[in-house]
Protein backbone atom coordinates (compact mmCIF):
# COMPACT_ATOMS: atom_id res chain seq x y z
CA UNK A 1 0.00 0.00 0.00
CA UNK A 2 1.58 3.15 -0.77
CA UNK A 3 0.62 5.01 2.35
CA UNK A 4 1.41 3.65 5.54
CA UNK A 5 1.64 5.74 9.10
CA UNK A 6 3.93 4.31 11.62
CA UNK A 7 2.40 5.55 15.10
CA UNK A 8 0.16 3.95 17.82
CA UNK A 9 -3.33 4.37 18.29
CA UNK A 10 -2.79 5.50 22.31
CA UNK A 11 -1.19 9.14 21.04
CA UNK A 12 -3.50 12.16 19.45
CA UNK A 13 -0.71 12.70 16.95
CA UNK A 14 -1.41 8.81 15.18
CA UNK A 15 -4.90 9.36 15.55
CA UNK A 16 -4.14 13.39 14.09
CA UNK A 17 -3.26 11.58 10.87
CA UNK A 18 -5.51 8.75 10.49
CA UNK A 19 -8.69 11.49 10.77
CA UNK A 20 -7.32 13.25 7.92
CA UNK A 21 -7.16 10.09 5.86
CA UNK A 22 -10.64 8.60 6.91
CA UNK A 23 -12.13 12.20 5.99
CA UNK A 24 -10.37 11.65 2.65
CA UNK A 25 -11.42 8.28 2.63
CA UNK A 26 -8.09 7.22 1.91
CA UNK A 27 -7.02 4.05 2.41
CA UNK A 28 -3.59 3.38 4.24
CA UNK A 29 -1.11 0.82 6.71
CA UNK A 30 -1.33 1.29 10.03
CA UNK A 31 2.54 -0.40 11.02
CA UNK A 32 2.19 -0.20 14.86
CA UNK A 33 4.85 1.38 17.59
CA UNK A 34 4.80 -0.02 20.63
CA UNK A 35 5.26 2.95 23.12
CA UNK A 36 5.66 1.10 26.48
CA UNK A 37 9.15 -0.85 25.08
CA UNK A 38 10.37 2.46 24.10
CA UNK A 39 9.88 1.29 20.05
CA UNK A 40 9.82 5.29 19.08
CA UNK A 41 13.10 5.57 20.38
CA UNK A 42 14.56 2.71 17.97
CA UNK A 43 17.21 3.08 15.39
CA UNK A 44 14.69 2.31 12.67
CA UNK A 45 12.29 4.73 13.79
CA UNK A 46 14.91 7.17 14.66
CA UNK A 47 15.47 6.80 10.76
CA UNK A 48 11.98 7.97 10.13
CA UNK A 49 11.45 10.86 13.03
CA UNK A 50 15.22 12.11 14.02
CA UNK A 51 13.42 13.64 17.21
CA UNK A 52 12.04 9.53 18.27
CA UNK A 53 8.24 10.70 18.12
CA UNK A 54 4.68 9.21 16.36
CA UNK A 55 3.93 9.34 13.76
CA UNK A 56 5.98 9.11 11.02
CA UNK A 57 4.43 8.89 7.40
CA UNK A 58 5.28 7.28 3.86
CA UNK A 59 3.56 7.93 0.72
CA UNK A 60 5.63 6.48 -1.70
CA UNK A 61 8.93 8.58 -2.10
CA UNK A 62 7.45 11.36 0.28
CA UNK A 63 8.52 10.41 4.10
CA UNK A 64 7.73 13.17 6.48
CA UNK A 65 6.79 13.86 10.69
CA UNK A 66 5.50 15.99 12.20
CA UNK A 67 1.51 15.70 12.35
CA UNK A 68 -0.01 18.62 11.27
CA UNK A 69 2.38 18.96 8.33
CA UNK A 70 1.54 15.28 7.06
CA UNK A 71 -2.45 16.20 7.78
CA UNK A 72 -1.11 19.53 5.10
CA UNK A 73 0.17 17.59 2.84
CA UNK A 74 -2.65 14.94 2.59
CA UNK A 75 -5.13 17.27 2.61
CA UNK A 76 -3.30 19.48 -0.25
CA UNK A 77 -1.95 16.50 -2.09
CA UNK A 78 -5.68 14.75 -2.25
CA UNK A 79 -7.54 17.95 -2.87
CA UNK A 80 -10.99 17.22 -4.17
CA UNK A 81 -11.20 13.60 -2.98
CA UNK A 82 -13.26 12.88 0.74
CA UNK A 83 -13.77 15.94 2.76
CA UNK A 84 -11.67 19.34 1.34
CA UNK A 85 -9.80 20.41 4.67
CA UNK A 86 -8.12 23.30 3.31
CA UNK A 87 -10.16 26.30 2.03
CA UNK A 88 -9.45 27.07 -1.98
CA UNK A 89 -9.80 30.90 -1.15
CA UNK A 90 -6.43 32.18 0.16
CA UNK A 91 -7.65 34.44 2.97
CA UNK A 92 -9.99 32.06 4.78
CA UNK A 93 -7.42 28.99 4.75
CA UNK A 94 -5.12 31.56 6.22
CA UNK A 95 -7.89 31.82 9.29
CA UNK A 96 -7.95 28.23 9.12
CA UNK A 97 -4.50 28.39 9.19
CA UNK A 98 -4.32 31.05 12.70
CA UNK A 99 -6.81 28.14 14.32
CA UNK A 100 -4.10 25.39 13.58
CA UNK A 101 -1.56 27.47 15.43
CA UNK A 102 -3.76 28.56 17.98
CA UNK A 103 -4.44 24.13 18.44
CA UNK A 104 -0.48 23.44 18.13
CA UNK A 105 0.72 26.32 20.82
CA UNK A 106 -2.17 27.15 23.35
CA UNK A 107 -4.91 24.05 23.27
CA UNK A 108 -2.11 21.09 22.68
CA UNK A 109 0.25 22.02 25.20
CA UNK A 110 -1.97 22.15 27.93
CA UNK A 111 -4.31 19.49 27.16
CA UNK A 112 -1.29 17.62 26.42
CA UNK A 113 -0.68 18.50 30.23
CA UNK A 114 -3.81 16.92 31.34
CA UNK A 115 -4.04 13.79 29.39
CA UNK A 116 -0.77 12.82 30.82
CA UNK A 117 -1.83 13.42 34.44
CA UNK A 118 -5.34 11.77 33.94
CA UNK A 119 -4.93 9.19 31.45
CA UNK A 120 -1.00 7.81 30.59
CA UNK A 121 0.07 7.73 34.67
CA UNK A 122 -3.11 5.89 35.00
CA UNK A 123 -2.66 4.03 31.84
CA UNK A 124 1.31 3.12 32.07
CA UNK A 125 1.86 3.33 35.52
CA UNK A 126 -1.38 2.68 37.33
CA UNK A 127 -0.90 5.80 39.24
CA UNK A 128 -3.19 8.73 39.96
CA UNK A 129 -2.51 12.59 38.24
CA UNK A 130 -1.00 14.83 40.30
CA UNK A 131 -4.11 16.95 41.65
CA UNK A 132 -1.95 20.53 41.86
CA UNK A 133 -1.23 20.30 38.36
CA UNK A 134 -4.11 19.30 37.39
CA UNK A 135 -5.89 22.21 38.63
CA UNK A 136 -3.39 24.53 37.30
CA UNK A 137 -3.64 22.95 33.48
CA UNK A 138 -7.46 23.53 33.79
CA UNK A 139 -7.52 26.76 35.19
CA UNK A 140 -4.96 27.68 32.01
CA UNK A 141 -7.36 25.80 29.83
CA UNK A 142 -10.64 27.45 30.86
CA UNK A 143 -9.09 30.98 29.61
CA UNK A 144 -8.16 29.58 26.65
CA UNK A 145 -11.79 27.77 25.69
CA UNK A 146 -13.00 31.42 26.99
CA UNK A 147 -11.69 32.51 23.61
CA UNK A 148 -12.72 29.35 21.77
CA UNK A 149 -16.52 29.90 22.89
CA UNK A 150 -16.09 33.60 21.84
CA UNK A 151 -15.11 32.25 18.34
CA UNK A 152 -17.69 29.87 18.06
CA UNK A 153 -20.09 32.06 18.91
CA UNK A 154 -19.56 33.95 15.81
CA UNK A 155 -18.53 31.08 13.73
CA UNK A 156 -19.84 28.09 12.65
CA UNK A 157 -16.38 26.38 12.95
CA UNK A 158 -12.97 27.57 14.23
CA UNK A 159 -11.59 28.13 10.69
CA UNK A 160 -14.98 29.82 8.80
CA UNK A 161 -18.25 28.40 7.96
CA UNK A 162 -16.80 24.80 6.80
CA UNK A 163 -14.96 22.21 8.96
CA UNK A 164 -11.20 22.23 8.36
CA UNK A 165 -8.19 21.31 9.34
CA UNK A 166 -8.30 23.83 12.29
CA UNK A 167 -11.53 21.92 13.83
CA UNK A 168 -9.99 18.12 12.76
CA UNK A 169 -7.02 18.65 14.49
CA UNK A 170 -8.45 18.76 17.83
CA UNK A 171 -10.48 16.16 17.76
CA UNK A 172 -7.92 13.67 18.75
CA UNK A 173 -7.33 15.23 22.36
CA UNK A 174 -10.65 16.26 22.89
CA UNK A 175 -11.59 12.70 22.69
CA UNK A 176 -9.57 11.83 25.28
CA UNK A 177 -10.54 14.83 27.68
CA UNK A 178 -14.02 13.76 27.58
CA UNK A 179 -13.64 10.61 28.56
CA UNK A 180 -11.80 12.89 32.21
CA UNK A 181 -13.26 15.16 34.51
CA UNK A 182 -11.93 18.04 32.27
CA UNK A 183 -15.53 17.41 29.93
CA UNK A 184 -17.19 19.78 32.68
CA UNK A 185 -15.04 22.91 31.58
CA UNK A 186 -16.57 22.05 27.89
CA UNK A 187 -19.64 21.35 28.80
CA UNK A 188 -19.65 24.49 30.44
CA UNK A 189 -19.36 26.15 27.24
CA UNK A 190 -22.52 25.91 25.12
CA UNK A 191 -20.89 27.34 21.56
CA UNK A 192 -17.57 25.13 22.33
CA UNK A 193 -20.39 22.07 23.48
CA UNK A 194 -22.20 22.16 20.22
CA UNK A 195 -19.17 22.91 18.18
CA UNK A 196 -17.51 19.34 20.05
CA UNK A 197 -20.86 17.09 19.20
CA UNK A 198 -20.58 18.20 15.83
CA UNK A 199 -17.19 16.87 15.34
CA UNK A 200 -17.10 14.36 17.32
CA UNK A 201 -20.08 13.11 15.36
CA UNK A 202 -18.54 13.26 11.87
CA UNK A 203 -18.12 9.89 10.42
CA UNK A 204 -14.72 10.01 9.79
CA UNK A 205 -14.40 10.33 13.48
CA UNK A 206 -16.87 7.53 14.25
CA UNK A 207 -14.67 5.32 12.15
CA UNK A 208 -11.42 6.17 13.88
CA UNK A 209 -12.49 6.49 17.43
CA UNK A 210 -13.97 3.08 17.03
CA UNK A 211 -11.36 1.32 16.73
CA UNK A 212 -9.92 0.27 20.62
CA UNK A 213 -6.96 1.63 21.73
CA UNK A 214 -5.47 -1.47 22.93
CA UNK B 1 -2.79 50.61 1.33
CA UNK B 2 0.85 49.44 3.81
CA UNK B 3 0.38 46.22 5.74
CA UNK B 4 -0.08 47.41 9.68
CA UNK B 5 2.32 44.65 11.92
CA UNK B 6 1.40 45.29 15.45
CA UNK B 7 4.32 44.32 17.82
CA UNK B 8 7.46 45.81 19.62
CA UNK B 9 10.13 45.33 17.15
CA UNK B 10 12.64 43.62 20.31
CA UNK B 11 10.04 40.95 20.25
CA UNK B 12 10.50 37.66 18.37
CA UNK B 13 7.20 36.51 16.88
CA UNK B 14 6.91 39.93 15.34
CA UNK B 15 10.44 40.05 13.92
CA UNK B 16 9.49 36.57 12.21
CA UNK B 17 6.87 38.31 10.40
CA UNK B 18 9.08 41.29 9.50
CA UNK B 19 11.60 39.49 8.26
CA UNK B 20 9.24 37.47 5.76
CA UNK B 21 7.60 40.90 4.68
CA UNK B 22 11.00 42.18 3.83
CA UNK B 23 12.06 38.62 2.28
CA UNK B 24 8.91 38.96 -0.31
CA UNK B 25 9.77 43.17 -0.70
CA UNK B 26 6.26 43.84 1.04
CA UNK B 27 5.80 47.17 2.22
CA UNK B 28 4.34 47.21 5.93
CA UNK B 29 4.05 50.14 8.92
CA UNK B 30 5.40 48.66 12.30
CA UNK B 31 2.93 49.65 15.25
CA UNK B 32 4.54 49.62 18.32
CA UNK B 33 3.18 47.72 21.59
CA UNK B 34 3.79 48.50 24.55
CA UNK B 35 4.30 44.89 26.28
CA UNK B 36 5.88 46.75 29.68
CA UNK B 37 2.81 48.63 30.17
CA UNK B 38 0.51 45.63 28.98
CA UNK B 39 -0.91 47.60 26.21
CA UNK B 40 -1.28 43.91 24.42
CA UNK B 41 -3.91 43.05 27.39
CA UNK B 42 -6.34 45.84 27.38
CA UNK B 43 -9.39 45.37 25.59
CA UNK B 44 -8.46 47.62 22.52
CA UNK B 45 -5.66 45.06 21.25
CA UNK B 46 -7.75 42.39 22.66
CA UNK B 47 -10.41 42.90 20.09
CA UNK B 48 -7.59 42.47 17.40
CA UNK B 49 -6.03 39.53 18.96
CA UNK B 50 -8.25 37.85 21.34
CA UNK B 51 -5.02 35.58 23.31
CA UNK B 52 -3.52 39.23 24.13
CA UNK B 53 -0.43 38.41 22.14
CA UNK B 54 1.69 39.98 19.37
CA UNK B 55 2.06 40.27 16.35
CA UNK B 56 -1.37 40.90 14.84
CA UNK B 57 -1.61 42.10 11.39
CA UNK B 58 -3.39 44.46 9.39
CA UNK B 59 -4.07 44.02 5.50
CA UNK B 60 -6.49 46.54 5.13
CA UNK B 61 -10.01 44.82 5.93
CA UNK B 62 -8.55 41.58 6.67
CA UNK B 63 -6.72 40.61 10.12
CA UNK B 64 -4.47 38.02 11.02
CA UNK B 65 -2.63 36.82 14.20
CA UNK B 66 0.00 33.56 14.85
CA UNK B 67 3.50 34.71 13.43
CA UNK B 68 3.46 31.08 11.85
CA UNK B 69 -0.01 31.35 9.73
CA UNK B 70 1.02 34.87 8.47
CA UNK B 71 4.15 34.49 7.06
CA UNK B 72 2.72 31.49 5.37
CA UNK B 73 -0.36 33.62 3.92
CA UNK B 74 2.16 36.43 2.65
CA UNK B 75 4.50 33.80 1.03
CA UNK B 76 1.67 31.81 -0.75
CA UNK B 77 0.18 35.43 -1.98
CA UNK B 78 3.45 36.98 -3.12
CA UNK B 79 4.44 33.19 -4.36
CA UNK B 80 5.82 34.78 -7.39
CA UNK B 81 7.98 36.84 -5.58
CA UNK B 82 9.97 34.19 -3.68
CA UNK B 83 9.12 30.62 -5.25
CA UNK B 84 11.21 28.74 -2.98
CA UNK B 85 10.60 30.35 0.03
CA UNK B 86 7.39 28.29 0.54
CA UNK B 87 7.98 25.30 -1.82
CA UNK B 88 7.10 24.81 -5.31
CA UNK B 89 5.92 20.86 -5.31
CA UNK B 90 3.47 19.36 -2.62
CA UNK B 91 6.61 17.69 -1.49
CA UNK B 92 8.62 20.86 -0.85
CA UNK B 93 5.66 22.92 1.05
CA UNK B 94 5.57 19.31 3.02
CA UNK B 95 9.02 19.84 3.85
CA UNK B 96 8.63 23.71 5.07
CA UNK B 97 5.73 22.64 7.11
CA UNK B 98 7.56 19.83 8.74
CA UNK B 99 10.73 22.19 9.91
CA UNK B 100 8.05 24.92 10.48
CA UNK B 101 6.74 22.71 13.17
CA UNK B 102 9.85 21.32 14.55
CA UNK B 103 10.66 24.61 15.18
CA UNK B 104 7.78 25.80 16.78
CA UNK B 105 7.68 22.87 19.02
CA UNK B 106 10.97 21.61 19.91
CA UNK B 107 12.96 24.53 19.24
CA UNK B 108 10.91 27.84 20.46
CA UNK B 109 9.75 25.77 23.60
CA UNK B 110 13.33 25.38 24.91
CA UNK B 111 14.47 29.18 23.42
CA UNK B 112 11.14 30.84 25.02
CA UNK B 113 11.60 28.74 28.23
CA UNK B 114 15.61 30.19 28.73
CA UNK B 115 14.76 33.50 27.43
CA UNK B 116 11.88 33.93 30.30
CA UNK B 117 13.75 32.60 32.82
CA UNK B 118 16.56 33.86 32.64
CA UNK B 119 15.74 37.30 31.03
CA UNK B 120 12.15 38.62 31.62
CA UNK B 121 11.63 36.85 35.04
CA UNK B 122 14.95 38.92 36.51
CA UNK B 123 13.95 42.08 34.75
CA UNK B 124 10.20 41.53 36.83
CA UNK B 125 12.35 41.33 40.16
CA UNK B 126 11.80 37.40 39.93
CA UNK B 127 14.21 34.71 40.41
CA UNK B 128 15.48 32.67 37.55
CA UNK B 129 14.96 28.80 37.67
CA UNK B 130 18.70 27.37 37.06
CA UNK B 131 17.53 23.98 37.22
CA UNK B 132 14.70 24.28 34.81
CA UNK B 133 16.90 26.46 32.41
CA UNK B 134 19.81 23.95 32.71
CA UNK B 135 16.97 21.40 31.59
CA UNK B 136 16.12 23.26 28.51
CA UNK B 137 19.96 23.60 27.50
CA UNK B 138 20.47 20.15 27.74
CA UNK B 139 17.25 19.50 25.48
CA UNK B 140 18.57 22.61 23.95
CA UNK B 141 21.39 20.82 22.65
CA UNK B 142 19.97 17.63 21.49
CA UNK B 143 17.71 19.38 19.09
CA UNK B 144 20.87 21.43 17.60
CA UNK B 145 22.64 17.69 17.01
CA UNK B 146 19.62 16.47 15.24
CA UNK B 147 20.02 19.97 13.34
CA UNK B 148 23.85 19.10 12.79
CA UNK B 149 22.88 16.05 11.20
CA UNK B 150 20.06 17.03 9.35
CA UNK B 151 22.01 20.20 7.67
CA UNK B 152 25.27 17.56 6.67
CA UNK B 153 22.32 16.04 3.81
CA UNK B 154 20.98 19.75 3.15
CA UNK B 155 22.30 23.26 3.41
CA UNK B 156 18.90 24.85 4.78
CA UNK B 157 16.73 22.89 6.73
CA UNK B 158 13.48 22.05 4.24
CA UNK B 159 16.07 21.67 1.07
CA UNK B 160 18.82 23.29 -0.43
CA UNK B 161 17.67 26.63 -0.39
CA UNK B 162 16.06 29.26 2.31
CA UNK B 163 12.89 28.40 3.29
CA UNK B 164 10.03 29.83 5.85
CA UNK B 165 11.29 26.92 8.27
CA UNK B 166 14.72 28.77 8.05
CA UNK B 167 13.34 32.13 8.18
CA UNK B 168 11.39 30.81 11.16
CA UNK B 169 14.26 30.25 13.46
CA UNK B 170 16.07 33.97 13.07
CA UNK B 171 14.54 35.47 15.97
CA UNK B 172 14.82 32.85 18.09
CA UNK B 173 18.93 32.36 17.62
CA UNK B 174 19.35 36.03 17.99
CA UNK B 175 18.28 35.60 21.34
CA UNK B 176 20.69 32.55 22.01
CA UNK B 177 23.71 33.76 20.82
CA UNK B 178 23.00 37.67 22.36
CA UNK B 179 21.11 38.09 25.60
CA UNK B 180 21.36 34.19 26.33
CA UNK B 181 25.19 33.90 26.01
CA UNK B 182 24.51 30.30 24.53
CA UNK B 183 26.21 31.44 20.98
CA UNK B 184 28.64 27.44 21.71
CA UNK B 185 25.70 25.64 20.70
CA UNK B 186 25.69 27.56 16.97
CA UNK B 187 29.49 28.09 16.89
CA UNK B 188 30.36 24.35 18.04
CA UNK B 189 28.57 22.42 15.18
CA UNK B 190 29.73 23.31 12.08
CA UNK B 191 26.86 22.86 9.44
CA UNK B 192 24.47 24.67 11.84
CA UNK B 193 27.38 27.56 12.07
CA UNK B 194 27.75 27.41 8.22
CA UNK B 195 23.63 27.68 8.19
CA UNK B 196 23.33 30.32 10.69
CA UNK B 197 25.89 32.82 8.81
CA UNK B 198 24.34 32.32 5.64
CA UNK B 199 20.59 33.06 6.86
CA UNK B 200 21.35 35.42 9.43
CA UNK B 201 23.47 37.49 6.75
CA UNK B 202 20.45 37.95 4.56
CA UNK B 203 19.61 41.44 3.51
CA UNK B 204 15.68 41.06 4.92
CA UNK B 205 17.60 40.08 8.74
CA UNK B 206 19.63 42.34 8.42
CA UNK B 207 17.18 45.61 7.77
CA UNK B 208 15.29 44.05 10.68
CA UNK B 209 18.47 43.97 12.92
CA UNK B 210 18.80 47.61 11.89
CA UNK B 211 15.07 48.37 12.93
CA UNK B 212 15.63 46.75 16.16
CA UNK B 213 18.67 48.85 16.36
CA UNK B 214 17.23 52.01 15.44
CA UNK B 215 13.92 51.60 17.43
CA UNK B 216 15.26 49.83 20.73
Amino acid sequence: MAIKVYGSMLSTATLRVLLCLAEKDIDFELINVDLASGEHKKPHILARNPFGQIPAFEDGDVKLFESRAISQYISRTYAGKGTDLINKDPKKAAVESVWMEVESLKFDPVTAKLAWELCMKRFLFGKNGDEEVVNAEEKRLESVLDVYEARLSESKYLGGDSFSLADLHHAPMIKFMMETRVKEVFDARPYLSGWVADILSRPACVKVFGVPAY
Amino acid sequence: MVVKVYGPIKAACPQRVLACLLELGVDFELIGVDLDSNEHKQPGFLQKQPFGQVPVVEDEDFRLFESRAIIRYYATKYGDKNRKLYGTTLEEKALVDQWLEVEAHHFNDMVYTIVLQKLVIPKMGGKTDHDLVQNCEKKLEQVFDIYEQRLSKSSHLAGDWFTLADLSHLPGIRYLVNECELSHMVRDRKNVNLWWNDISNRPAWKKVMQLFHELS
